[in-house]
């Protein structure tokens, strides 16, 4: 199994969460992150005072897939994720050693 | 303001109730501007500071301020007499000019609340919570009082000895507030992280929120201080409207000039900063005036509020670059705007009237100005040697709502802000809670 990791920009995230779901991804994890890439942050003005902002807002998404589908995974991700502007973001993925439902106690690729 | 008493005419008393209610709604509305401004861990530190000052300030005008500002002069034009100490004497039937004696005190009340208020954001995020209660009615008593007894007092020297014109409060309430603000934040010294972390404001709508009630309740400020529902009442108001709207263009002209954006603080501080200078004038000026002096006040003040980091003192929320900056350009420019159909008299450099009235102006500014800085600068070293005046370093770092006033803004997230991470109701819930759940 792998945990792919996408982080993208926020306005993207239902496209993204969309696309996951026709590939048939059955669940994901979102949640806030901030961080920057090379585009670094931002300036913002207040009262002739400029304040460098360099963590700049993005989402998390997990979802933790069968090998075999890492790839297309990554890719549905990528497609829907892509402006072609500067900060869209990177995805990543790692493989996982064990997946547990919580409610069942099933194991690995059963508990996905 | 020394009017003979004529007898209560109930126009003019309607219109002062509601001139009144409209200035202590300008306090809330301060308190809002500068809640917005500030970081979220010390917003409800920020109201605090405003609000507690309503309640501090009226016990002390109605204890013996009023009587100090208003009383029949007691010291060469310095200082009102001990007659109305705890409204002595004064009832129903007491007349100032053609309103009650005790509405025209309550409508001076509120201008004396809000100046005090105005300081607070000079020493915003930094200061201790219980100095700030014993300063507030110090400051009241030995600053504001006597210079609103200089300028509007009965045989006060400002307006009756020099002659010089403050309508509506520029002297005490704009420059006073200002130089206060200033010597403040020179006592506390600036905020831990001054011009190396970002201390960006935590919510603009608010600030925005805040500057239109400010606007709001500034007709009553100004068109209230016609002390009746007359003509000048009228063109006060209309000079506060056009003011407060060239400040605002003015501000964001800069803006757009020097940073490529118009902002929306801007917009709020130049509205401010346009109102700030009008205030003493409104009653001086022609309309042509209100609109120049609202433009330069707008366009001067935005340049002014950066001093603080070129001087290296942290006026937190720019009480200086908006209120004593634009106090100063408001009370001296009626010097150069004043028309004799608004005074009744006197007549600016632009209408013939020469340098006379500009140099009265220039003298006014700087004697309050000077007088405010020097007595605030003591007061607040006096307070700061005996209970200090600056927040601990870990109160500041954590936040002065968390630390002071064991509550927060905001519940952010999931896990909540203010609460440790599985805290409940049961263990400090008083009994009636406890025994629903």
């Amino acid at each position: 199994m792998k945990l792919i990791t996408a982080i993208v920009k926020p306005y993207r995230l239902d496209a993204v969460k969309t696309a996951l779901q026709e590939s048939g991804v059955h669940g994901l994890t979102v949640s806030e992150a901030s961080g920057y890439g090379r585009q670094r942050g931002h300036t913002e003005v207040y009262r002739g005072a400029e304040y460098q902002v360099d963590l700049v807002p993005k989402v998390r998404i997990e979802v933790i897939v069968e090998d075999a589908d890492a790839d297309a995974v990554i890719e549905t991700i990528v497609k829907a994720a892509h402006t072609g502007k500067i900060g869209d973001g990177k995805v990543w993925a790692l493989p996982v050693e064990t997946v547990v439902r919580v409610r069942t106690g099933e194991r690995g690729p059963d508990a996905l | 303001m020394t009017l003979a008493a004529q007898g209560i005419d109930t126009g003019d008393t309607a219109w002062l109730l509601a001139a009144t209610a409209l200035v202590l709604l300008m306090t809330p509305g301060l308190a809002l501007f500068y809640g917005g401004m500030v970081r979220t861990k010390s917003v409800l530190n920020m109201l605090m500071m405003s609000f507690v000052s309503i309640a501090l300030v009226t016990i002390v005008w109605l204890a013996a301020g009023y009587s100090l500002a208003f009383g029949d002069d007691a010291f060469g034009g310095l200082i009102g007499g001990l007659d109305h100490l705890g409204m002595n004497d004064l009832g129903p039937a007491s007349v100032h000019g053609t309103v009650p004696t005790l509405l025209f005190a309550t409508f001076q009340l509120t201008f004396a609340v809000i100046t005090a208020a105005l300081i607070s954001g000079a020493i915003a995020d930094r200061a201790k919570f219980g100095a700030w209660l014993v300063f507030v009615p110090v400051w009241a008593l030995l600053v504001y009082v006597p210079v609103a007894h200089w300028v509007w007092g009965p045989g006060g020297w400002i307006l009756d000895d020099l002659g010089a014109l403050d309508f509506a409060g520029g002297l005490p309430v704009e420059v006073t507030s200002g130089a206060s603000g200033l010597a403040l934040c020179l006592v506390l010294g600036p905020r831990l992280g001054f011009k190396k972390d970002a201390m960006r404001p935590h919510n603009l709508p608010m600030v925005m929120l805040g500057a239109g009630l400010l606007w709001f309740g500034w007709f009553g400020f100004n068109a209230g201080s016609a002390l009746g529902a007359n003509g000048l009442a009228a063109a006060a108001f209309l000079n506060t409207l056009a003011a407060g709207c060239t400040g605002l263009l003015g501000w964001l002209f800069v803006e757009q000039k020097r940073d490529g954006h118009p902002t929306t603080l801007g917009a709020a501080s130049g509205a401010v900063a346009g109102l700030v200078a009008i205030t003493p004038s409104c009653g001086s000026v022609s309309l042509l005036g209100a609109l120049v002096i609202g433009l330069a006040a707008g366009v001067v003040c935005s340049y002014a509020v950066g001093w603080k980091f070129r001087l290296n003192y942290d006026d937190s929320l720019d009480v200086v670059g908006v209120h004593l900056v634009g106090g100063i350009i408001g009370t001296v420019l009626i010097g150069v705007f004043a028309v004799e159909s608004m005074t009744g008299g006197a007549e600016g450099l632009l209408h013939g009237g020469g340098f006379g009235q500009l140099g009265k102006q220039l003298v006014a500014v700087v004697a309050v100005g000077a007088y405010a800085f020097l007595v605030t600068y003591g007061i607040g070293k006096l307070i700061d040697k005996v209970l200090g005046f600056r927040a601990d370093e870990d109160h500041e770092h954590t936040g002065l709502d968390l630390t002071v006033h064991a509550e927060t803004a905001y519940d952010h997230g999931v896990l909540g802000h203010g609460a440790p991470v599985g805290a409940s109701l049961a263990s400090s819930a008083p009994s009636s809670q406890k025994a629903k759940a």
